[in-house]
């Protein structure tokens, strides 16, 4: 027995959930990047399912899979350096105390 | 009682244990008090994920999630916690509003889970791939052909996010920090 | 490893069918590679006691047995014996599965190579990616041990240990990248059959060279082994771990030389390969043997060259290997790089099953022109590269010569009056 294209569906669709909670209810914001890693990775394991029930001769759901990784990394990259920038600055990384330009 | 290898079911086994790993690692992310712990729990989810490529037959995928994002995504998150709190706090993660958070990701599953419902997906296998050795030739091809433009847009972005990451990360020197 | 499988199935064993026979002799497979690796530490302590010794004149651990032999389970029985200390306030899950994840991903990539023409773990067709992947996992390790310590000192080690290996995994990848165009796949049991007409260290000296240097950086042994430097941060990211988890930290650093030596054999030096010898034809107890003891041969070959090394050279500082990783190797590897394939496909044969490739202009030139092509190139590269680097030495030298003393240096190449 194969496994149904809905199961991947599902389980991209709880992922996706889950990473959602986390980007909303997280104080730190190293705590919101994880959750959009999650997003993001529920939307790949979508298109690499999608490509493999429906096109598997096709390269492109690969391609896109490969592209979404890549600005995944490029946007963690730019992201933390602006953590790690903050925090040297205000001494915190909790979004709820930079809520001011200058203090 | 007979024991037959060809029917015995590896891939549902291995669809449920990955589940376990990439969903079991999501929620120990988003419900860690600790955020080291949530980062290494991310890394456990990400295991799962490159899992999944292994059994939807994209091997080269699983393989570069696992260098990219394991590798190299996780090493640069953990820097970054381990730059920015002092070691073995534990502090409750949540903010005041997760409760509205929680009730909105439930009803955000609620609702794609109706709409993958409403559609007659094929149940089966679906049809094989061409052999997994051409794959990486085709994506060659088709990165350095039909898809030469999102390439080279991505060449850029990854070497603007480079030169940028530095910038923002670096020490300020002592006569710029005078002005 | 088919042969062995058809010999289990003809024997009608009950239940034992194709797959069953498959999974045993895998299980039996894995299950040798994995103890002999770790087993391996045995003899690698061994050697190495006695040949730094040799080289700083002296004897190395005669006592336990003779010739030393038996020093390296006396240094285990006192491994296993220590009291396991687990500092106040750290962190015990990651500080109890760091040393467990760097054995794990030192273990891990003997699985994609072959030891023998028809034995090999697995036949990945991406076993070259598959090797830094898991490579890459060793950071996480270091990282989760310099953490969960709750002491500096260990924090600071993890950071430099770290921000090494990142650095040298950059060169090291192009290397493979650069075998990976030669060969036309990243299968390492295709990069072993590529080299039965000539071995790639022949090929391709200037890209093993940056492959070895990356790799023993990657490694971390002598000189690139500031991360254990024990004169000078206590044990780095290991400070705080005694006994076995200690003990799990040697074992995963040994078996990462052995697996960087087994790397180097399979992809520079041919494999299981013997030069005028077609071992894949033999039959099959004959070939097989022959073909891993050479690959054994050349590993201990490269494990004496890394234990020489240690042996003569100095240590580097952590901001000189960081300007020579990033300022010398990156920019170099990646001109190779683009020479490689540009040679590659002026030489390439073409095909035309799979995806239709024309032929390259030079391919009437054969296998024979390809090889002497890469060879000039790479020649080329590195003596232009070892211009412009005296020539940078000599002017830096100048300037400071003119500060300091005022004097105008001689022009090169004319002996003092």
């Amino acid at each position: 027995m194969a496994i149904p294209l809905s199961y991947w569906l599902i389980v991209s669709a709880a992922l996706f959930s889950i990473g959602m909670y986390g980007a909303l209810s997280r104080k730190n914001a190293i705590g919101i990047l994880m959750g959009i890693e999650l997003i993001l990775n529920a939307v790949n394991i979508n298109l690499v399912a999608f490509w493999r029930y429906i096109a598997p001769n096709d390269v492109s759901g690969q391609i896109f899979a490969i592209i979404v990784i890549t600005v995944a990394a490029a946007e963690a990259a730019v992201g933390l350096a602006l953590v790690i920038a903050v925090v040297r600055r205000r001494h915190s990384a909790i979004v709820e105390e930079l809520d001011l330009l200058k203090q | 009682m007979s024991f037959d290898p060809s029917q015995f079911p590896f891939m549902e086994i291995a669809f449920w244990v990955m589940t376990v790993l990439a969903l079991g690692g999501g929620i120990g992310v988003v419900a860690s008090k600790n955020l080291f712990h949530s980062a290494l729990f991310l890394i456990v989810s990400l295991f799962g994920v490159s899992g999944y490529y292994v059994l939807l037959s994209a091997g080269f995928l699983a393989v570069v999630q696992v260098m990219v994002y394991a590798g190299a995504i996780a090493v640069l998150i953990l820097f970054a916690i381990m730059f920015s709190r002092r070691p073995m706090e534990k502090v409750s993660q949540a903010n005041h509003q997760w409760w509205l958070a929680l009730l909105m990701a439930v009803l955000l599953f609620a609702v794609l889970v109706g709409i993958v419902g409403l559609v007659d997906w094929p149940t089966d296998g679906g049809p094989e791939p061409a052999a997994a050795a051409t794959t990486v030739q085709q994506l060659g091809v088709a990165f350095l052909g039909s898809y030469l433009i999102p390439f080279m847009v991505v060449s850029i972005l990854l070497s603007v996010a480079l030169i940028g990451a530095i910038m923002l990360a670096r020490e300020k020197l002592e006569a710029e920090e005078m002005n | 490893m088919q042969v062995i499988i058809d010999f289990l199935v003809s024997l009608n064993i009950p239940y034992v069918t194709e797959g069953v026979a498959r999974f045993i002799v895998l299980l039996v497979f894995a299950g040798v590679v994995a103890v002999a690796a770790p087993a391996g530490l045995i003899i690698l302590t061994w050697l190495e006691r006695k040949i730094i010794a040799r080289i700083q004149d002296r004897l190395g651990p005669n006592r336990a047995g003779p010739f030393g032999w038996l020093q390296a389970f006396a240094d285990m029985i006192k491994m296993f014996t220590k009291e396991d200390i687990t500092p106040a306030n750290a962190d015990r899950a990651s500080y109890n599965i760091a040393p467990g994840l760097a054995v794990f991903s030192s273990i891990m990539v003997f699985a994609v190579i072959p030891f023998a023409p028809g034995f090999a773990g697995t036949y990945m067709n991406v076993g070259l990616l598959y090797i830094i992947a898991i490579g890459g996992l060793g950071s996480i390790a270091i990282l989760m041990a310099g953490w969960s310590s709750n002491n500096k000192y260990s924090l600071l080690g993890a950071f430099r240990a770290v921000a090494m290996l990142l650095t040298y995994e950059v060169p090291m990848v192009m290397a493979l990248v650069i075998v990976a165009i030669a060969t036309g796949s990243m299968s390492l049991v295709a990069v072993t059959e590529a080299q039965g007409s000539m071995w790639y260290v022949v090929s391709m000296p200037l890209v093993f060279l940056i492959f070895f240097l990356s790799g023993v950086a990657e490694v971390g042994r002598s000189p690139f082994d500031l991360i254990e430097a024990e004169s000078e941060i206590i044990a780095g990211f290991h400070t705080e771990y005694s006994g076995i988890k200690f003990g799990l930290f040697m074992i995963a650093e040994y078996v990462h030389m052995f697996a960087l030596s087994f790397f180097a054999a399979v992809l520079f030096f041919g494999g299981w390969q013997i030069p005028f010898i077609n071992v894949a034809t033999l039959p099959f107890p004959i070939g097989s043997i022959l073909g891993f003891l050479s690959l054994i041969v050349k590993v201990f070959f490269f494990v004496f060259v890394m234990m020489w090394l240690r042996g003569t050279l100095p240590r580097f500082r952590i901001d000189q290997l960081l300007d020579f990783g990033w300022k010398f190797l990156v920019p170099l590897t990646l001109v190779l790089l683009i020479a490689s394939a540009f040679v590659v496909r002026l030489f390439s044969p073409g095909s035309s099953t799979g995806i239709p490739v024309a032929p390259g202009p030079l391919s009437g030139l054969g296998t024979a022109g390809e090889i002497i092509a890469l060879l000039i190139t790479n020649l080329v590269i590195a003596v232009l590269t070892m211009v412009m680097v005296a020539s940078a030495a000599r002017r830096s030298r100048n300037q400071a010569l003119r500060a300091v003393s005022g004097v105008e240096p001689m022009p090169a190449g004319q002996p003092g009056k």
